[in-house]
């Protein structure tokens, strides 16, 4: 059973479009959507929702006024400036609980905070593995590793061959949850300098967690002399390309319909997302 | 004023409207606080006068002091010490740790010796182990999570953060960034995809938000995410449609419906695609936008 997961460091490169058509592709594999504070793969893969879990990813301090005597040893304390005039910024509150131990009338109770939810889900294309982070919340991290867990115990439960999952934009604590312990990580880029930039970011940090990876230049054809930097920078980095796909506006029309890109008309950009995975499942 | 422009979906124009309604004011500051894939300077072209870096204070022990209670383990949230005390263990093992037999049956007892590991990168710098320690044998060194640039553009005052790869604390990074608001001056925030904690850090305190967002399913769906944010943070906030003849009607009947402004307009236009891919702003291409932006501006300052 081999993991991969589709990451990009830039946002809107075309992760989800082409995690979707892996899903159309690959024959048996368990989907994970670890962009849990913006996820849209369910928008082309149309789960229907089998088990709903809350998700409880830390604490938040609560200041029990009654007690509280107002000596103000709590904000003095608190480096997440998440306490002001004896009340917790629950936003700002990042659960460390330094109040809660420090506080001479025992008057902050740290509570499990409700930060989220996660799903196990079927679909057309197999099982799904989705979740929804609460707004304005922290622990990203932790839901997506939760997310991975539990797509691990269904691909080995049902025997699958591969976990594809969809990774979030940039290089911070949810995409490093969302690489770690892969066996191929597919950086998205497209041929422009943003691309680029947060691309050799994105491939430093798989690089820095001893991941795989191949590139894939999306809408290569946008921009011909950003491609070519973009294959001498894999050359020289010793990273393979996966594929190069040209920009057309039928990908958008396949979105808007909700579908994954492969299945909607035959042309050169399902052609080479199929040559992109026949490559990506050869992997050892 | 301090005007952040957000999304939710990433991709959809952020730094796009951010930079090129930067260039389009006069004297304003701009923060790039998408401190994991900072990209405005790509189009501003700053001209770096100084850089600083940024660090966390993360715990060090003194074995001296320390005496392997395991207090400081016990109250860190984030599993980034933890103690390993030979002495702790059954007393008919007396230096025997059956599930690691690397200490041999008969070595005495007073030669074991405990530890303290310390995991740097879970560490939120939050001070509680050197606060609590009871032999005070904690104390704190700084580590390194990324650094501040800042220096000048045509007349654009420009800051922005970049977070060391391998690095997780983007919200400490931003919160370092957002100290050089002068708030005297018209203030330009990039803020980071997403709807999480680095979302919230860099919007926390603006007068206005700026949604960007594109006409199609994914950037609906994301949209309404970044609004329970605004909501949330009591902030204003207007849409600006991007690419947007390429797609559907719902984004436009969705604000309609819910009463919410949209402030501008952007057709998709193979021209600025390309100038984008170059790192030249969309003014620059095609200066008509400077207007765009100006009015843009002008319904901002008006809500």
């Amino acid at each position: 059973m081999k993991q991969i997961v589709v990451i990009s460091g830039k946002g809107g490169t075309g992760k989800t479009v082409i995690a979707a058509s892996f899903a159309a592709l690959a024959k048996s594999k368990v989907m994970a959507d670890c962009d849990v504070d913006a996820a849209d793969l369910h928008l082309l893969l149309h789960p229907e929702v089998l088990q709903r879990h809350d998700f409880k990813g830390g604490k938040k301090a609560i200041i029990d006024r009654e007690r509280c005597s107002e000596c103000g040893k709590c904000e003095q304390v608190c480096r997440f400036n998440a306490i002001e005039n004896f009340v917790v910024d629950p936003i700002s509150c990042e659960g460390c609980g330094v109040c809660s131990y420090i506080c001479p009338e025992e008057a902050i109770e740290m509570e499990d905070n409700l930060s989220g939810e996660w799903f196990v889900s079927r679909t057309k294309y197999g099982p799904l593995v989705h979740a929804k982070l609460g707004i304005a919340e922290e622990n990203s991290g932790k839901l997506v590793t939760m997310v991975r867990q539990n797509a691990k115990l269904i691909a080995e439960r049902e025997r699958k061959d591969f976990i594809i999952i969809d990774g979030p934009p940039g290089i911070g604590c949810p995409v490093i949850a969302s690489l770690t312990g892969v066996d191929l990580a597919l950086v998205v880029t497209e041929p422009t300098l943003s691309g680029i930039y947060d691309m050799e970011r994105v491939c430093k940090v798989a690089h820095h967690f001893g991941v795989k990876t191949y590139v894939c230049i999306n809408k290569y054809d946008l921009n011909l002399e950003n491609s070519r930097a973009i294959e001498k920078y894999c050359l020289d980095s010793n990273i393979e390309i996966g594929g190069e796909i040209p920009f057309d506006q039928a990908v958008t029309e396949t979105l808007v319909k909700g579908i994954p890109v492969v299945e909607g008309r035959d042309n050169k950009v399902t052609q080479k997302i199929k040559i992109l995975w026949n490559r990506i499942k050869q992997i050892n | 004023m301090i005007i952040s422009i957000a999304s939710g979906k990433g991709g959809t124009g952020k730094t796009t409207v951010a930079t090129n309604l930067a260039l389009s004011l006069n004297g304003v500051q701009f923060l790039d606080c998408d401190v994991e894939e900072p990209d405005a300077h790509i189009f501003l072209k700053p001209k770096i006068k100084s850089r600083k870096t940024v660090s966390i204070p993360v715990p060090q022990v003194d074995e001296a002091r320390c005496n392997l209670c395991g207090k400081c383990a016990e109250v860190c949230a984030y599993n980034a010490i933890a103690v390993v005390n030979p002495i702790r263990r059954s007393k008919n093992e007396i230096g025997v740790d059956k599930e690691n037999s690397s200490i041999p049956e008969t070595k005495p007892l007073k030669e074991l010796k405990g530890k303290v590991l310390i995991f740097p990168e879970l560490c939120h710098g939050c001070g509680g182990c050197k606060l609590l320690c009871p032999e005070k044998a904690i104390s704190e060194v700084d580590k390194d999570i990324g650094v501040i640039e800042s220096g000048e553009s045509k007349a654009i005052q420009f800051i922005h953060g970049k977070l060391n790869i391998g690095e997780v604390l983007s919200p400490s990074l931003i919160r370092a960034v957002k100290e050089y608001i002068n708030p005297t001056r018209t203030v330009i925030i990039d803020v980071p995809p997403g709807t999480s904690c680095p979302v919230i850090e860099a919007i926390k305190g603006s007068d206005y938000c700026i949604l960007v967002t594109e006409p199609t399913p994914f950037g609906l769906n994301d949209l309404i995410l970044a609004i329970e944010v605004l909501k949330k943070l009591d902030i204003p906030f207007g849409v600006v449609i991007n690419r947007a003849d390429i797609g559907d009607e719902k984004v436009e009947q969705y604000c309609q419906n819910y009463k919410i402004p949209v402030l501008m307009h952007i057709p998709f236009d193979k021209e600025i695609a390309i100038a984008y891919s170059m790192g030249i702003p969309i003014v620059e291409a095609k200066s008509k936008y400077i207007q765009e932006f100006r009015k843009l501006f002008k319904k901002i300052v008006n809500c």
